[in-house]
Protein backbone atom coordinates (compact mmCIF):
# COMPACT_ATOMS: atom_id res chain seq x y z
CA UNK A 1 0.00 0.00 0.00
CA UNK A 2 1.33 3.39 -0.84
CA UNK A 3 -0.36 6.73 -0.21
CA UNK A 4 -0.80 8.66 -3.46
CA UNK A 5 -3.45 11.37 -3.21
CA UNK A 6 -4.90 13.44 -0.40
CA UNK A 7 -8.53 14.53 -0.75
CA UNK A 8 -8.84 18.29 -0.21
CA UNK A 9 -12.51 18.40 -1.30
CA UNK A 10 -14.47 15.22 -1.95
CA UNK A 11 -16.93 16.47 -4.61
CA UNK A 12 -20.69 16.01 -4.43
CA UNK A 13 -20.63 12.22 -4.48
CA UNK A 14 -17.36 10.41 -5.11
CA UNK A 15 -17.06 6.68 -4.40
CA UNK A 16 -14.56 3.90 -5.01
CA UNK A 17 -15.90 1.42 -7.60
CA UNK A 18 -14.59 -1.57 -9.53
CA UNK A 19 -16.46 -4.08 -11.69
CA UNK A 20 -18.76 -5.11 -8.86
CA UNK A 21 -19.73 -8.31 -7.08
CA UNK A 22 -21.79 -10.38 -9.54
CA UNK A 23 -21.98 -13.38 -7.20
CA UNK A 24 -23.58 -11.43 -4.35
CA UNK A 25 -26.93 -11.33 -6.17
CA UNK A 26 -27.61 -14.75 -4.59
CA UNK A 27 -28.00 -12.91 -1.27
CA UNK A 28 -30.02 -10.03 -2.70
CA UNK A 29 -26.96 -7.76 -2.75
CA UNK A 30 -26.80 -5.65 -5.94
CA UNK A 31 -23.95 -6.41 -8.34
CA UNK A 32 -22.84 -2.77 -8.07
CA UNK A 33 -19.61 -1.49 -9.59
CA UNK A 34 -18.85 1.39 -11.93
CA UNK A 35 -21.93 2.75 -13.71
CA UNK A 36 -19.96 3.56 -16.91
CA UNK A 37 -17.79 0.47 -17.31
CA UNK A 38 -16.26 1.65 -20.57
CA UNK A 39 -14.92 4.81 -18.93
CA UNK A 40 -13.87 2.83 -15.83
CA UNK A 41 -11.99 0.22 -17.85
CA UNK A 42 -10.40 2.82 -20.12
CA UNK A 43 -9.20 4.87 -17.13
CA UNK A 44 -7.51 1.81 -15.67
CA UNK A 45 -5.86 0.75 -18.92
CA UNK A 46 -4.60 4.32 -19.50
CA UNK A 47 -3.06 4.27 -16.02
CA UNK A 48 -1.43 0.90 -16.68
CA UNK A 49 -3.77 -1.10 -14.46
CA UNK A 50 -5.80 -4.23 -14.89
CA UNK A 51 -9.18 -2.99 -16.15
CA UNK A 52 -10.91 -4.37 -13.07
CA UNK A 53 -8.88 -2.29 -10.59
CA UNK A 54 -10.79 0.21 -8.46
CA UNK A 55 -11.26 3.81 -9.64
CA UNK A 56 -12.97 6.89 -8.25
CA UNK A 57 -16.46 7.42 -9.64
CA UNK A 58 -17.13 11.16 -9.38
CA UNK A 59 -20.76 12.22 -9.75
CA UNK A 60 -21.79 15.71 -10.97
CA UNK A 61 -18.43 17.27 -10.18
CA UNK A 62 -14.92 16.23 -9.35
CA UNK A 63 -12.90 16.15 -6.14
CA UNK A 64 -9.83 18.22 -5.34
CA UNK A 65 -6.82 15.98 -4.92
CA UNK A 66 -3.19 16.63 -4.02
CA UNK A 67 -0.45 14.23 -5.10
CA UNK A 68 1.45 12.97 -2.05
CA UNK A 69 4.02 11.41 -4.35
CA UNK A 70 4.47 11.19 -8.11
CA UNK A 71 1.97 8.96 -9.86
CA UNK A 72 0.22 8.32 -13.14
CA UNK A 73 -3.51 9.01 -13.31
CA UNK A 74 -6.15 8.99 -16.04
CA UNK A 75 -9.49 10.81 -16.16
CA UNK A 76 -12.35 9.51 -18.32
CA UNK A 77 -16.14 9.62 -18.57
CA UNK A 78 -18.03 12.86 -17.93
CA UNK A 79 -16.22 16.10 -18.80
CA UNK A 80 -15.89 18.17 -15.64
CA UNK A 81 -13.06 20.28 -17.11
CA UNK A 82 -10.11 18.66 -15.30
CA UNK A 83 -7.09 20.78 -14.32
CA UNK A 84 -3.66 20.13 -12.89
CA UNK A 85 -2.29 23.13 -10.96
CA UNK A 86 -5.02 25.18 -12.66
CA UNK A 87 -4.09 24.27 -16.23
CA UNK A 88 -6.51 22.24 -18.37
CA UNK A 89 -5.41 18.63 -18.88
CA UNK A 90 -6.66 16.16 -21.47
CA UNK A 91 -9.10 13.40 -20.66
CA UNK A 92 -8.81 9.83 -21.96
CA UNK A 93 -5.00 9.81 -21.63
CA UNK A 94 -2.42 9.21 -18.95
CA UNK A 95 -1.36 12.23 -16.86
CA UNK A 96 1.86 12.14 -14.85
CA UNK A 97 1.58 13.93 -11.50
CA UNK A 98 4.54 15.18 -9.44
CA UNK A 99 4.45 15.38 -5.69
CA UNK A 100 2.38 18.42 -4.66
CA UNK A 101 0.45 18.68 -7.94
CA UNK A 102 -3.19 19.65 -7.49
CA UNK A 103 -5.97 17.99 -9.46
CA UNK A 104 -9.16 20.06 -9.66
CA UNK A 105 -12.23 20.27 -11.87
CA UNK A 106 -13.50 23.62 -13.12
CA UNK A 107 -17.08 22.52 -13.69
CA UNK A 108 -19.37 20.14 -15.49
CA UNK A 109 -19.46 20.47 -19.26
CA UNK A 110 -21.17 17.19 -20.13
CA UNK A 111 -22.10 13.84 -18.64
CA UNK A 112 -22.81 12.69 -15.09
CA UNK A 113 -19.88 10.55 -13.93
CA UNK A 114 -16.14 10.95 -14.35
CA UNK A 115 -13.64 8.23 -13.47
CA UNK A 116 -10.16 8.70 -12.05
CA UNK A 117 -7.72 5.78 -12.13
CA UNK A 118 -4.36 5.83 -10.37
CA UNK A 119 -1.40 3.73 -11.53
CA UNK A 120 -1.17 0.73 -9.21
CA UNK A 121 -4.94 0.59 -8.73
CA UNK A 122 -6.83 2.31 -5.91
CA UNK A 123 -6.95 0.34 -2.67
CA UNK A 124 -10.16 -0.02 -0.70
CA UNK A 125 -12.11 -2.31 1.61
CA UNK A 126 -12.98 -5.54 -0.16
CA UNK A 127 -16.47 -6.90 0.51
CA UNK A 128 -17.91 -10.05 -1.09
CA UNK A 129 -15.14 -10.07 -3.66
CA UNK A 130 -15.27 -6.41 -4.69
CA UNK A 131 -14.01 -3.01 -3.57
CA UNK A 132 -17.14 -1.29 -4.90
CA UNK A 133 -18.79 1.01 -2.39
CA UNK A 134 -22.28 -0.11 -1.36
CA UNK A 135 -23.61 2.62 0.88
CA UNK A 136 -26.83 0.85 1.96
CA UNK A 137 -24.75 -1.80 3.73
CA UNK A 138 -21.87 0.61 4.48
CA UNK A 139 -19.37 -1.82 2.98
CA UNK A 140 -16.65 -1.72 0.34
CA UNK A 141 -14.37 1.03 -0.98
CA UNK A 142 -13.65 3.85 1.44
CA UNK A 143 -15.18 2.14 4.51
CA UNK A 144 -18.54 1.85 2.77
CA UNK A 145 -19.02 5.59 2.33
CA UNK A 146 -18.41 8.38 -0.16
CA UNK A 147 -15.09 10.26 -0.02
CA UNK A 148 -14.61 12.93 2.63
CA UNK A 149 -12.09 15.75 2.96
CA UNK A 150 -8.73 14.54 4.32
CA UNK A 151 -9.22 10.96 3.07
CA UNK A 152 -6.06 9.46 1.59
CA UNK A 153 -6.20 7.49 -1.65
CA UNK A 154 -3.69 4.64 -1.59
CA UNK A 155 -2.74 2.23 -4.30
CA UNK A 156 -2.62 -1.51 -3.96
CA UNK A 157 -0.10 -2.57 -6.58
CA UNK A 158 3.27 -1.43 -7.95
CA UNK A 159 3.22 1.87 -9.90
CA UNK A 160 3.00 1.70 -13.69
CA UNK A 161 6.21 1.93 -15.69
CA UNK A 162 7.05 5.07 -17.69
CA UNK A 163 6.18 3.30 -20.96
CA UNK A 164 2.51 3.49 -20.03
CA UNK A 165 2.29 7.27 -19.85
CA UNK A 166 1.93 7.73 -23.61
CA UNK A 167 -1.34 5.82 -23.75
CA UNK A 168 -4.24 7.72 -25.23
CA UNK A 169 -7.72 6.85 -26.43
CA UNK A 170 -8.73 8.75 -29.55
CA UNK A 171 -12.19 10.33 -29.57
CA UNK A 172 -13.50 8.25 -32.46
CA UNK A 173 -13.09 5.11 -30.34
CA UNK A 174 -15.32 6.41 -27.53
CA UNK A 175 -19.00 5.60 -27.17
CA UNK A 176 -21.11 8.42 -28.65
CA UNK A 177 -22.05 9.99 -25.34
CA UNK A 178 -23.98 12.83 -26.99
CA UNK A 179 -26.41 10.43 -28.68
CA UNK A 180 -29.04 9.48 -26.10
CA UNK A 181 -30.67 6.80 -28.23
CA UNK A 182 -30.15 3.65 -26.19
CA UNK A 183 -30.14 0.38 -28.08
CA UNK A 184 -32.38 -2.15 -26.32
CA UNK A 185 -33.42 -5.75 -26.82
CA UNK A 186 -37.10 -6.74 -26.47
CA UNK A 187 -37.64 -8.33 -23.06
CA UNK A 188 -39.68 -11.12 -21.44
CA UNK A 189 -42.94 -9.16 -21.19
CA UNK A 190 -42.84 -7.17 -24.45
CA UNK A 191 -46.02 -8.93 -25.63
CA UNK A 192 -48.01 -7.12 -22.93
CA UNK A 193 -47.58 -3.87 -24.83
CA UNK A 194 -49.37 -4.45 -28.11
CA UNK A 195 -48.51 -2.48 -31.22
CA UNK A 196 -49.26 0.95 -29.77
CA UNK A 197 -47.33 0.33 -26.56
CA UNK A 198 -44.39 -1.05 -28.48
CA UNK A 199 -44.35 2.08 -30.62
CA UNK A 200 -44.48 4.18 -27.47
CA UNK A 201 -41.52 2.29 -25.96
CA UNK A 202 -39.33 2.31 -29.07
CA UNK A 203 -40.56 5.51 -30.68
CA UNK A 204 -41.13 8.14 -28.03
CA UNK A 205 -38.83 10.30 -25.95
CA UNK A 206 -38.49 9.86 -22.20
CA UNK A 207 -37.14 12.26 -19.62
CA UNK A 208 -34.94 11.15 -16.72
CA UNK A 209 -36.86 12.16 -13.56
CA UNK A 210 -35.25 13.50 -10.40
CA UNK A 211 -35.53 9.94 -9.06
CA UNK A 212 -32.30 8.81 -10.68
CA UNK A 213 -29.37 7.29 -8.83
CA UNK A 214 -27.05 4.28 -8.86
CA UNK A 215 -30.05 1.96 -8.30
CA UNK A 216 -31.97 3.10 -11.34
CA UNK A 217 -33.69 5.92 -13.18
CA UNK A 218 -37.39 6.56 -13.08
CA UNK A 219 -38.33 7.83 -16.53
CA UNK A 220 -41.16 10.15 -17.50
CA UNK A 221 -43.10 9.62 -20.69
CA UNK A 222 -46.67 9.59 -21.89
CA UNK A 223 -47.21 6.25 -20.18
CA UNK A 224 -46.91 2.61 -21.20
CA UNK A 225 -49.58 0.08 -20.34
CA UNK A 226 -47.92 -3.23 -19.48
CA UNK A 227 -50.74 -4.42 -17.21
CA UNK A 228 -51.69 -8.04 -16.96
CA UNK A 229 -51.61 -10.83 -14.42
CA UNK A 230 -49.41 -10.29 -11.35
CA UNK A 231 -45.99 -11.75 -12.02
CA UNK A 232 -44.02 -13.97 -9.69
CA UNK A 233 -40.76 -12.27 -8.72
CA UNK A 234 -37.76 -13.19 -10.83
CA UNK A 235 -34.06 -12.28 -11.05
CA UNK A 236 -33.24 -8.98 -12.76
CA UNK A 237 -30.27 -7.57 -14.67
CA UNK A 238 -28.78 -4.10 -15.08
CA UNK A 239 -30.30 -2.38 -18.11
CA UNK A 240 -33.72 -3.96 -17.61
CA UNK A 241 -36.62 -1.59 -18.31
CA UNK A 242 -39.40 -2.30 -15.81
CA UNK A 243 -42.90 -0.94 -16.26
CA UNK A 244 -44.86 -0.62 -13.00
CA UNK A 245 -48.58 0.11 -12.92
CA UNK A 246 -47.97 3.85 -13.18
CA UNK A 247 -46.77 3.27 -16.76
CA UNK A 248 -43.60 5.29 -16.12
CA UNK A 249 -40.64 2.97 -16.86
CA UNK A 250 -37.70 2.34 -14.55
CA UNK A 251 -34.26 1.69 -16.05
CA UNK A 252 -32.22 -0.50 -13.70
CA UNK A 253 -28.62 0.59 -13.11
CA UNK A 254 -25.61 -0.88 -11.25
CA UNK A 255 -27.07 -0.99 -7.71
CA UNK A 256 -30.43 -2.35 -8.91
CA UNK A 257 -32.70 -4.54 -6.82
CA UNK A 258 -31.81 -8.15 -7.62
CA UNK A 259 -35.37 -9.45 -8.03
CA UNK A 260 -38.77 -7.97 -8.73
CA UNK A 261 -42.18 -8.65 -10.16
CA UNK A 262 -42.78 -5.74 -12.52
CA UNK A 263 -42.94 -6.57 -16.24
CA UNK A 264 -39.60 -6.15 -18.04
CA UNK A 265 -40.39 -4.95 -21.56
CA UNK A 266 -36.82 -4.53 -22.83
CA UNK A 267 -33.21 -4.48 -21.67
CA UNK A 268 -30.63 -1.90 -22.72
CA UNK A 269 -27.66 -3.41 -24.56
CA UNK A 270 -24.56 -3.73 -22.38
CA UNK A 271 -22.62 -1.51 -24.78
CA UNK A 272 -25.24 1.26 -24.44
CA UNK A 273 -25.07 1.30 -20.64
CA UNK A 274 -22.07 3.68 -20.58
CA UNK A 275 -24.24 6.29 -22.34
CA UNK A 276 -27.09 5.61 -19.89
CA UNK A 277 -24.64 6.01 -16.99
CA UNK A 278 -23.88 9.57 -18.14
CA UNK A 279 -27.51 10.77 -18.04
CA UNK A 280 -28.83 13.18 -15.42
CA UNK A 281 -32.32 14.19 -14.27
CA UNK A 282 -33.90 16.29 -17.02
CA UNK A 283 -31.95 14.59 -19.83
CA UNK A 284 -34.00 13.11 -22.64
CA UNK A 285 -33.49 9.65 -24.06
CA UNK A 286 -35.14 7.14 -26.35
CA UNK A 287 -34.90 3.42 -26.91
CA UNK A 288 -34.09 1.85 -30.27
CA UNK A 289 -34.93 -1.83 -30.70
CA UNK A 290 -31.96 -3.93 -31.78
CA UNK A 291 -31.30 -7.64 -32.11
CA UNK A 292 -28.99 -9.48 -29.70
CA UNK A 293 -26.52 -9.82 -32.59
CA UNK A 294 -26.45 -6.05 -33.17
CA UNK A 295 -25.95 -5.46 -29.43
CA UNK A 296 -23.04 -7.90 -29.38
CA UNK A 297 -21.44 -6.20 -32.40
CA UNK A 298 -21.45 -2.94 -30.42
CA UNK A 299 -19.90 -4.81 -27.52
CA UNK A 300 -17.16 -6.21 -29.79
CA UNK A 301 -16.38 -2.73 -31.11
CA UNK A 302 -16.05 -1.35 -27.56
CA UNK A 303 -13.85 -4.27 -26.60
CA UNK A 304 -11.59 -3.56 -29.59
CA UNK A 305 -11.31 0.10 -28.56
CA UNK A 306 -10.18 -0.93 -25.08
CA UNK A 307 -7.83 -3.59 -26.45
CA UNK A 308 -6.19 -0.95 -28.65
CA UNK A 309 -4.85 0.60 -25.43
CA UNK A 310 -3.01 -2.53 -24.42
CA UNK A 311 -1.64 -3.77 -27.74
CA UNK B 1 -36.73 -41.79 -22.95
CA UNK B 2 -39.68 -39.38 -23.05
CA UNK B 3 -39.76 -36.72 -20.40
CA UNK B 4 -42.02 -37.45 -17.43
CA UNK B 5 -45.48 -35.87 -17.80
CA UNK B 6 -44.82 -33.44 -14.98
CA UNK B 7 -41.98 -31.81 -16.93
CA UNK B 8 -42.72 -28.11 -17.18
CA UNK B 9 -42.40 -26.39 -20.53
CA UNK B 10 -39.49 -23.98 -20.40
CA UNK B 11 -39.77 -20.66 -22.17
CA UNK B 12 -36.72 -18.48 -22.50
CA UNK B 13 -36.60 -14.73 -23.12
CA UNK B 14 -33.58 -12.49 -23.64
CA UNK B 15 -32.73 -10.21 -20.72
CA UNK B 16 -30.30 -8.08 -22.71
CA UNK B 17 -27.30 -9.46 -24.60
CA UNK B 18 -25.69 -11.42 -21.79
CA UNK B 19 -28.56 -12.70 -19.66
CA UNK B 20 -31.80 -14.59 -20.19
CA UNK B 21 -34.91 -15.50 -18.23
CA UNK B 22 -36.00 -19.14 -18.32
CA UNK B 23 -39.60 -19.49 -17.15
CA UNK B 24 -40.78 -22.86 -15.87
CA UNK B 25 -44.30 -21.71 -15.05
CA UNK B 26 -46.42 -18.89 -13.72
CA UNK B 27 -47.84 -20.42 -10.53
CA UNK B 28 -46.64 -20.06 -6.95
CA UNK B 29 -45.82 -23.72 -6.55
CA UNK B 30 -43.28 -25.54 -4.40
CA UNK B 31 -42.57 -28.20 -7.06
CA UNK B 32 -41.86 -25.54 -9.72
CA UNK B 33 -39.60 -23.68 -7.30
CA UNK B 34 -37.71 -26.89 -6.50
CA UNK B 35 -37.15 -27.40 -10.22
CA UNK B 36 -36.02 -23.80 -10.64
CA UNK B 37 -33.48 -24.14 -7.83
CA UNK B 38 -32.18 -27.44 -9.29
CA UNK B 39 -31.93 -25.91 -12.78
CA UNK B 40 -30.05 -22.89 -11.42
CA UNK B 41 -27.62 -25.20 -9.59
CA UNK B 42 -27.02 -27.25 -12.77
CA UNK B 43 -26.48 -24.14 -14.88
CA UNK B 44 -24.04 -22.63 -12.40
CA UNK B 45 -21.67 -25.54 -13.06
CA UNK B 46 -21.26 -24.51 -16.70
CA UNK B 47 -18.18 -22.50 -17.57
CA UNK B 48 -20.09 -20.22 -19.92
CA UNK B 49 -22.56 -19.28 -17.15
CA UNK B 50 -21.48 -16.51 -14.80
CA UNK B 51 -24.41 -16.75 -12.42
CA UNK B 52 -27.83 -18.41 -12.32
CA UNK B 53 -30.47 -17.22 -9.85
CA UNK B 54 -33.73 -19.04 -9.21
CA UNK B 55 -36.93 -17.00 -9.02
CA UNK B 56 -40.28 -18.40 -7.85
CA UNK B 57 -40.72 -20.44 -11.03
CA UNK B 58 -37.87 -19.21 -13.23
CA UNK B 59 -34.11 -18.94 -13.53
CA UNK B 60 -32.26 -15.79 -14.52
CA UNK B 61 -29.02 -16.78 -16.22
CA UNK B 62 -26.12 -14.36 -16.63
CA UNK B 63 -23.74 -15.70 -19.25
CA UNK B 64 -20.48 -14.86 -20.97
CA UNK B 65 -21.36 -13.86 -24.54
CA UNK B 66 -17.80 -14.65 -25.61
CA UNK B 67 -18.36 -18.30 -24.72
CA UNK B 68 -21.99 -18.97 -25.58
CA UNK B 69 -25.12 -17.33 -26.95
CA UNK B 70 -28.83 -17.11 -26.26
CA UNK B 71 -29.80 -19.94 -28.64
CA UNK B 72 -27.15 -22.39 -27.42
CA UNK B 73 -28.06 -21.79 -23.79
CA UNK B 74 -31.77 -22.11 -24.52
CA UNK B 75 -31.11 -25.54 -26.03
CA UNK B 76 -29.02 -26.54 -23.02
CA UNK B 77 -31.68 -25.28 -20.59
CA UNK B 78 -34.45 -27.25 -22.33
CA UNK B 79 -32.32 -30.37 -22.13
CA UNK B 80 -31.51 -29.84 -18.45
CA UNK B 81 -35.12 -29.02 -17.57
CA UNK B 82 -36.43 -32.19 -19.21
CA UNK B 83 -34.36 -34.32 -16.84
CA UNK B 84 -35.97 -35.37 -13.60
CA UNK B 85 -34.42 -33.08 -11.01
CA UNK B 86 -32.31 -34.74 -8.34
CA UNK B 87 -34.20 -35.45 -5.13
CA UNK B 88 -34.26 -32.08 -3.42
CA UNK B 89 -32.60 -32.09 -0.05
CA UNK B 90 -34.84 -30.61 2.60
CA UNK B 91 -33.59 -27.08 3.20
CA UNK B 92 -32.31 -26.02 6.59
CA UNK B 93 -35.06 -25.25 9.11
CA UNK B 94 -34.97 -21.85 10.81
CA UNK B 95 -37.13 -21.21 13.88
CA UNK B 96 -37.88 -17.50 14.10
CA UNK B 97 -39.26 -15.87 17.28
CA UNK B 98 -41.82 -13.15 16.60
CA UNK B 99 -43.49 -10.57 18.82
CA UNK B 100 -46.84 -10.15 17.12
CA UNK B 101 -47.45 -6.47 17.87
CA UNK B 102 -46.98 -4.96 14.41
CA UNK B 103 -48.56 -1.58 13.64
CA UNK B 104 -50.93 -3.17 11.09
CA UNK B 105 -52.14 -6.02 13.33
CA UNK B 106 -55.44 -4.36 14.29
CA UNK B 107 -56.20 -3.24 10.71
CA UNK B 108 -55.34 -6.67 9.32
CA UNK B 109 -57.55 -8.33 11.93
CA UNK B 110 -60.44 -6.04 11.06
CA UNK B 111 -60.05 -6.59 7.32
CA UNK B 112 -59.84 -10.37 7.69
CA UNK B 113 -62.55 -10.54 10.37
CA UNK B 114 -60.21 -12.42 12.64
CA UNK B 115 -58.81 -11.69 16.08
CA UNK B 116 -55.09 -10.91 16.46
CA UNK B 117 -54.84 -14.17 18.39
CA UNK B 118 -56.27 -16.11 15.44
CA UNK B 119 -53.87 -14.35 13.09
CA UNK B 120 -50.94 -15.43 15.25
CA UNK B 121 -52.24 -19.01 15.31
CA UNK B 122 -52.62 -19.10 11.52
CA UNK B 123 -49.29 -17.35 10.78
CA UNK B 124 -47.29 -19.69 13.05
CA UNK B 125 -48.98 -22.86 11.72
CA UNK B 126 -47.13 -23.64 8.44
CA UNK B 127 -43.50 -24.39 7.74
CA UNK B 128 -42.84 -21.79 5.04
CA UNK B 129 -40.51 -22.29 2.14
CA UNK B 130 -37.85 -19.75 1.11
CA UNK B 131 -38.88 -19.36 -2.55
CA UNK B 132 -36.16 -16.86 -3.37
CA UNK B 133 -33.69 -14.48 -1.82
CA UNK B 134 -33.48 -11.13 -3.51
CA UNK B 135 -34.93 -7.67 -4.01
CA UNK B 136 -32.83 -6.08 -1.24
CA UNK B 137 -29.93 -7.64 0.71
CA UNK B 138 -31.16 -10.53 2.83
CA UNK B 139 -34.83 -10.29 1.81
CA UNK B 140 -36.47 -13.70 1.39
CA UNK B 141 -39.87 -14.36 -0.17
CA UNK B 142 -41.56 -16.96 2.11
CA UNK B 143 -44.74 -18.86 1.40
CA UNK B 144 -47.27 -20.00 0.72
CA UNK B 145 -49.17 -17.98 3.30
CA UNK B 146 -52.47 -19.64 4.35
CA UNK B 147 -55.41 -18.33 2.30
CA UNK B 148 -57.12 -17.07 5.47
CA UNK B 149 -54.45 -14.34 5.70
CA UNK B 150 -54.43 -13.30 2.05
CA UNK B 151 -54.65 -9.53 1.59
CA UNK B 152 -53.55 -7.20 -1.23
CA UNK B 153 -50.64 -4.89 -0.50
CA UNK B 154 -51.26 -1.62 1.32
CA UNK B 155 -52.62 1.11 -0.97
CA UNK B 156 -49.97 3.53 0.20
CA UNK B 157 -46.58 1.93 0.91
CA UNK B 158 -44.73 3.09 4.00
CA UNK B 159 -41.66 5.18 3.26
CA UNK B 160 -39.78 3.53 6.13
CA UNK B 161 -40.29 0.05 7.57
CA UNK B 162 -38.01 -0.89 10.49
CA UNK B 163 -35.60 -3.81 10.10
CA UNK B 164 -36.94 -7.01 11.62
CA UNK B 165 -40.58 -6.26 10.73
CA UNK B 166 -42.56 -9.43 9.97
CA UNK B 167 -45.00 -8.77 7.16
CA UNK B 168 -47.62 -10.38 4.93
CA UNK B 169 -48.97 -9.65 1.43
CA UNK B 170 -50.85 -11.86 -1.02
CA UNK B 171 -49.85 -15.50 -0.42
CA UNK B 172 -46.44 -14.42 0.90
CA UNK B 173 -44.78 -13.50 4.14
CA UNK B 174 -41.35 -12.05 4.86
CA UNK B 175 -39.06 -10.16 7.20
CA UNK B 176 -37.60 -6.75 6.33
CA UNK B 177 -33.82 -7.22 6.67
CA UNK B 178 -32.97 -3.51 6.52
CA UNK B 179 -34.90 -0.32 7.13
CA UNK B 180 -36.55 0.28 3.76
CA UNK B 181 -39.77 1.44 2.12
CA UNK B 182 -42.42 -1.26 1.99
CA UNK B 183 -46.01 -1.97 1.06
CA UNK B 184 -46.63 -5.14 3.06
CA UNK B 185 -48.75 -5.37 6.22
CA UNK B 186 -46.62 -5.37 9.37
CA UNK B 187 -47.92 -7.89 11.90
CA UNK B 188 -44.87 -8.42 14.11
CA UNK B 189 -41.16 -8.09 14.67
CA UNK B 190 -38.20 -10.39 15.26
CA UNK B 191 -34.75 -9.75 16.68
CA UNK B 192 -33.24 -12.28 14.26
CA UNK B 193 -30.80 -10.66 11.79
CA UNK B 194 -31.39 -11.69 8.18
CA UNK B 195 -28.70 -9.59 6.51
CA UNK B 196 -25.26 -10.56 7.80
CA UNK B 197 -22.84 -8.26 5.99
CA UNK B 198 -19.75 -9.86 7.51
CA UNK B 199 -20.71 -13.46 6.68
CA UNK B 200 -20.42 -15.13 3.31
CA UNK B 201 -23.09 -15.56 2.05
CA UNK B 202 -24.25 -12.40 3.81
CA UNK B 203 -27.77 -13.65 4.49
CA UNK B 204 -29.41 -16.09 6.89
CA UNK B 205 -31.86 -17.68 4.46
CA UNK B 206 -31.11 -19.47 1.21
CA UNK B 207 -33.54 -20.49 -1.50
CA UNK B 208 -35.11 -23.84 -0.54
CA UNK B 209 -34.69 -23.33 3.24
CA UNK B 210 -37.69 -23.75 5.56
CA UNK B 211 -38.91 -21.24 8.12
CA UNK B 212 -41.19 -21.72 11.15
CA UNK B 213 -42.36 -18.70 13.12
CA UNK B 214 -43.26 -18.94 16.78
CA UNK B 215 -44.83 -16.34 19.05
CA UNK B 216 -42.68 -15.11 21.88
Amino acid sequence: MSEKLRVRKPGVFTTIQDLGRPNAIMAGVPPGGAMDRFAHRAANLLAGNDEGAATLECTLNGPELIAMESCLIAITGADFDPRVNGDPVPMWEGIFLHQGDEVTFAGRRSGARAYIAVGGGIAGDRWLGSMSTYMLAARGGMHGRQLMARDVISTAGPPSGPAISGRKLTRNLLPDYSNHQLQAIAGPHIRRLGAAGRKELFGSTFKVSKDADRMGYRLEGSGIDASGDELLSFGLAAGAIQVPRSGQPILLMADHQTAGGYPVVATVAGAAMPVAAQLLPGDRLSFTEVTIEAALRMRTAQRAALDSLVN
Amino acid sequence: MPAPPSTPKVRTHPLGDSALLAELGTRLDTALNTRAIALAAALKKRRDVRQAVAGYASVTVHFDPDQTNYEALTTAIKRLASKRPPMAEPGRLHRIPVTYDGPDMEAVAAQLRLTPKQIVAIHTRPIYRVFLVGFVPGWAYLGPLPEELELPRRHVPRTQVPAGSVAIAGRQTGIYPLPSPGGWHLIGRTPVKLFLPDSDPPCLFRAGDRVKFFAQ
